[in-house]
Order: C-alpha cells, then sequence, then structure tokens
C-alpha cells in the first residue's frame, strides 16, 4: 500500500488550534515540548549525578520551582501523548518505517551531524527562550504574549537569516 | 468558567488529560506532515510551506477563540498563562533556535512526531536537544544575567503596540490571510506546479473571506471586563431597586441571614464603616469567582452600599449584568444610615409616644445596632483567609 498523502494544511492548521484552545480552556496553559526535554535531562542528572543535582543553581531553580519528580510534569505526559498520536497517525497512514531521511545530495553521516548539532542548538535556544515553537511561539502567538511573539519572529527570522548558509544540507 | 484546572479538574487527572491532549497533537502534527525533516525545512526554501499555513492558521484559530471564550465569559484570561517576556533572551534564544532549525531540520514537537514514526534523524535530534538543555544547564551562572534581563512581565502584544486587542486580532488575521496567498505564489514559482489554493481558487477566495470576516468579529467582542465596566458607568439606573435605611437597620437587628451587603470602594469613595455581613468590594473585585460565587447564593439579599448612592448604584449595575439576582442599593447610602440610625437625634418636641412609628423604630434601632457593629468589629481580628487564586504555571 502506498504512503497516504498528508491532511490539507488549512484543516490541519484549524484542527491544531481548536486542540491549543481547548487545552488553554481545561487547562490555562498551551501546548509544549521543550519543557519535556529538560525534565528528561534534568531526571537524567538527578539520577546519574544528584550531588551535583543539587548543588548547580541550574537545578536548584528547578527543584524550587518544580518540587515533585521532575518527570511528574505535564508537558511530560503531553509529550507521551504526542508519541502515541504520532504513532497512531503514522500507523493509519502507512507511514511507518524506520529510516534516516535525507536529501539525496547529502550524505548520511551529515545528516547525523546535523541533526545532533541542530538539536543541541534547539534545545539551549528554547531554555533561552523560555519554550520553543509550541510553548513559546505557537502558544504564545493565541495568548497574544509579547515575549511569545518575539520569539515567534526570531526563530522564524533567524532560521531565514541562515538559511542560505546551509543550503547545501538540504537542496 | 474556565480554565477548568484546578477548581474542577485537579492537578493528578489533570496529568491524564495531558495524555489525550497530546495525543491530538501529535496526530494532527503527523497527519499535516510535520514528521519529515524535508517538508519542515521547505518553509526556508520557498518549496514548501505547510508549515507556515499550518502554525500560522493554529495561531489565529486559538487566539480568536480566546477572544470569543473571554467575551463571553466563558474564559478568565487573568487565570490563563501568558508567557512572560524577557526582551533579550527572546530574542538571542529565539535566533539561537532558528540556526537550530536550519541544521537540524525540526523543532522539538515535531521531531517527537517524527521519532514517533521512526526517523533516525528526529531520534538524533532529540538526543542533541537533550545535549543543549545539559549545557545551557551546566553554563547557567554564564548566562543567567542574559536569561532573566529585560523582564517585562506577563504583558501582551497589543498592550506593547498600544492598540486595542480587537484591532489585533484583526490585523494578525488579515496578515495570515496574506500570507497564504503570498506563499501560494512563491511555492508556484520555486517548485513548478501550484497548490491545492491556486487549483481550487474560488473555493479558497471564500475561505479567506470568512477568516477577514471572522477576524473583523474581533470588534464586535471587546474585552468583557471593559465592556461590563463601561456599562455600570453609563446604563440607566432606575431599574435597580432601593432597600431604605430603616429596612437595612431592621434586617441587621434581626440578624437576617439571607442579607449580604456589599461595600463599595470607588476612587471618590471609601466609606470605613464597616457593618456586620459587609464585604468590602471594588467594581473590579465583582468578577473575581469567589464574588460571583457569593452572589449567586441563592434567596440571598444582596445590598450595595457605599458611602453616597451612586458609586453603590454603579456596582449593582454591574452585579445585574453580571446576572446576579436580588441586587439592592442603599437608598442615600451609608450618609444616610449614619444620620437617621446610627447618630438618630430625637426631635425636640414631644415625647416619644407622640412620635411617628419610623422615628421611634430609629431610636431603638440607634441603641441596638452599634453595639452590633463593634462587635462584628471585633470579630474580624486577623487578616481574613482569602484563597489565593494564581495564573496557571506553564511553559516550556
Amino acid at each position: 500500500m502506498a504512503e497516504n498523502k498528508y491532511m490539507n494544511s488549512y484543516l490541519a492548521g484549524v484542527l491544531l488550534g481548536l486542540t491549543l484552545l481547548i487545552t488553554l480552556y481545561i487547562t490555562g496553559r498551551g501546548l509544549g515540548a521543550s519543557g519535556a526535554f529538560k525534565s528528561a535531562a534534568v531526571a537524567a542528572v538527578h539520577t546519574i549525578a544528584p550531588d551535583h543535582a543539587a548543588e548547580a543553581s541550574f537545578y536548584r531553580e528547578y527543584t524550587t520551582d518544580h518540587p515533585d519528580h521532575p518527570l511528574k510534569n505535564w508537558l511530560v505526559f503531553e509529550v507521551i501523548g504526542v508519541i502515541m498520536g504520532a504513532f497512531i497517525s503514522g500507523l493509519i497512514s502507512n507511514r511507518l518505517i524506520l529510516t534516516m531521511e535525507h536529501p539525496p545530495k547529502t550524505k548520511i553521516k551529515v545528516r547525523a551531524a546535523g541533526a545532533i548539532i541542530g538539536g543541541a542548538l534547539f534545545g539551549f535556544g528554547a531554555q533561552l527562550g523560555r519554550g520553543c515553537t509550541s510553548g513559546a511561539a505557537l502558544t504564545g502567538m493565541a495568548v497574544m504574549s509579547t515575549g511569545g511573539i518575539i520569539t515567534m519572529l526570531a526563530i522564524f527570522g533567524g532560521a531565514y537569516a541562515f538559511a542560505y548558509f546551509f543550503r547545501k544540507l538540504w537542496i | 468558567m474556565g480554565p477548568l484546572v484546578p477548581d474542577i479538574i485537579g492537578y493528578e487527572l489533570n496529568l491524564v488529560i495531558a495524555i489525550f491532549i497530546g495525543m491530538a497533537f501529535g496526530f494532527i502534527l503527523e497527519q499535516a506532515g510535520f514528521s519529515s525533516s524535508r517538508k519542515l525545512v521547505g518553509l526556508f526554501y520557498g518549496y514548501d510551506f505547510t508549515v507556515l499555513r499550518v502554525f500560522f492558521i493554529a495561531g489565529v484559530t486559538a487566539m480568536l477563540g480566546i477572544i470569543a471564550l473571554n467575551h463571553f465569559g466563558l474564559l478568565d484570561m487573568s487565570l490563563v498563562y501568558i508567557n512572560p517576556t524577557f526582551l533579550w533572551s527572546a530574542i538571542v534564544g529565539g535566533v539561537i533556535m532558528g540556526l537550530g532549525f536550519v541544521i537540524g531540520g525540526f523543532c522539538p514537537g515535531t521531531s517527537v512526531c517524527a521519532a514517533a514514526i521512526g526517523k533516525i534523524d528526529a531520534f538524533l535530534f532529540i538526543a542533541g536537544s537533550m545535549l543543549g538543555v545539559w549545557l545551557f544547564a551546566e553554563g547557567y551562572p554564564l548566562w543567567e544575567a542574559l536569561y532573566k534581563s529585560a523582564n517585562w512581565g506577563y504583558v501582551q502584544m497589543f498592550t506593547t503596540l498600544g492598540i486595542s486587542s480587537s484591532l489585533f486580532a484583526f490585523l494578525l488575521t488579515a496578515m495570515a490571510v496574506s500570507a497564504f496567498w503570498a506563499v501560494s505564489l512563491i511555492e508556484k514559482k520555486v517548485s513548478g506546479h501550484p497548490g491545492v489554493e491556486l487549483r481550487h481558487k474560488r473555493f479558497y477566495i471564500i475561505c479567506s473571506l470568512a477568516a477577514l470576516a471572522l477576524g473583523l468579529a474581533a470588534f464586535r467582542m471587546p474585552d468583557r471586563k471593559q465592556m461590563m465596566l463601561h456599562y455600570a458607568e453609563t446604563a440607566d439606573h432606575t431599574n435597580v431597586a432601593l432597600m431604605s435605611v430603616d429596612e437595612l437597620a431592621f434586617r441587621l437587628i434581626d440578624q437576617d441571614d439571607r442579607l449580604q451587603i456589599f461595600n463599595v470602594i470607588s476612587d471618590e469613595d471609601a466609606d470605613s464603616l464597616i457593618l456586620p455581613r459587609s464585604t468590602m468590594v471594588t467594581l473590579e473585585s465583582l468578577f473575581d469567582r469567589d464574588m460571583e460565587q457569593k452572589l449567586a447564593l441563592s434567596k440571598s439579599l444582596n445590598v450595595f452600599v457605599a458611602g453616597d448612592e451612586a458609586p453603590a448604584l454603579r456596582a449593582a449595575i454591574l452585579a445585574q449584568r453580571l446576572g446576579h439576582e436580588n441586587i439592592y442599593v442603599l437608598q442615600g447610602g451609608l450618609d444616610q444610615f449614619r444620620r437617621n440610625i446610627l447618630h438618630f437625634m430625637p426631635p425636640t418636641t414631644g415625647t416619644p409616644y407622640e412620635w411617628p412609628d419610623a422615628l421611634r423604630f430609629r431610636q431603638q434601632a440607634s441603641m441596638m445596632l452599634p453595639p452590633l457593629v463593634a462587635e462584628y468589629k471585633r470579630s474580624l481580628t486577623g487578616v481574613p483567609v482569602k484563597k489565593e487564586r494564581k495564573r496557571v504555571l506553564g511553559g516550556c
């Protein structure tokens, strides 16, 4: 069976907007993703080096703000849901396949290095910017937050500014 | 009234709900094609603007939905998490994320979706992200100053720009619609074949007009609070029932359990007289959930008082507009209550037996009420326990 085509972008956008609206109505907060990465990273440090986690100021501030176990966090549960939802979507659209996606002219090694470096930059930037494309940009736009909208403009503006230099990775 | 957390839905149940919300989020992202880095990055090279379409329309849909829910009093925006604004960290963090986006090809949410359907590059991106978070954490003292500089608080964009929220909402909607048409032309030029908008032009023109109409609807939905406060200032107040000072005195002496007094504090008027069964309120505080619950008690007699009648009338009109019943205003205000009841001056002519009944009642009341007021004042020692309502803690 051939891969099914993607959903109409506008329909997907409206559905995503309604999901975000329902989320805000029920929980008073928006969607997110990078926060779960932070929880996981903090939990890992707590497990591997508990003494260090008790000392360094970042982990101390985190523990003050989140007294529960770092993984007992709304975004961690939400991201577990994201994994399930995306898996179901991939299953019904016949897109489940273990593969390394890379443009034909880009070597696998280059794509792998790009993914790791890009991920590290994104993870770092999301901490500095207090949220990623979901938590700061999308949710921020919905609640008309100044900070969220500035972060959104900076993400997409930055990406366009740097796109030229990394065009060989993609086209 | 939303948000439902924490009053209607508890903390633990909220975590279960998070899984279902996440499932919808992940399902939609994957269906939209956000599980492919090549599709995502197309945005920056002009061959695929899916991200812009989905992202922009989702933001605008949710924003207009919030404006509508707020207007109809279904969502209390003072409790919803508004991402705080720290100017420099927002800009620098955003630009670093942008760089990460073009190099890595994902953002955190989409990388999770892509990993869920087996993309190995997404697994690497996630591993890289954790590394980035860890680097940020380890070097935190180095960038803590930048991270916390220029704190503007929980400010919203229309306040920053100095325009109304309705105008901002409309402008953003109009920008989104124009952007969709512009990128469909770019896409056609870069990739050579026309997108869905250009193939079904008529349908998408209707959709665009509908979206603009929804954006215009924001003007019909000003902030509920501002609208109500404006109404209270300007509305005709001849429909508000008045309660005479004698009746109020009688109900106080009678210890009528249905009686609830609301002492209205306003800019021009703050009367220090604290009667039993009274609560201090401002026009703004009538929107609080606790106050709404108090006013909605069935069979209660809600009497608004102030030194003068006028501020009490405004509060009463607002309470009626908010849907509350059995609203009264103390006739003549607390000034008259003091004059006629508390500081009752007996007429100089005749004996009490020759006075009208009302005066005899006032004389009795002037003896019985002050001890009740004093006793109530004594019972108020200590700060009243107020249930604190905080903004929801959110963000990433």
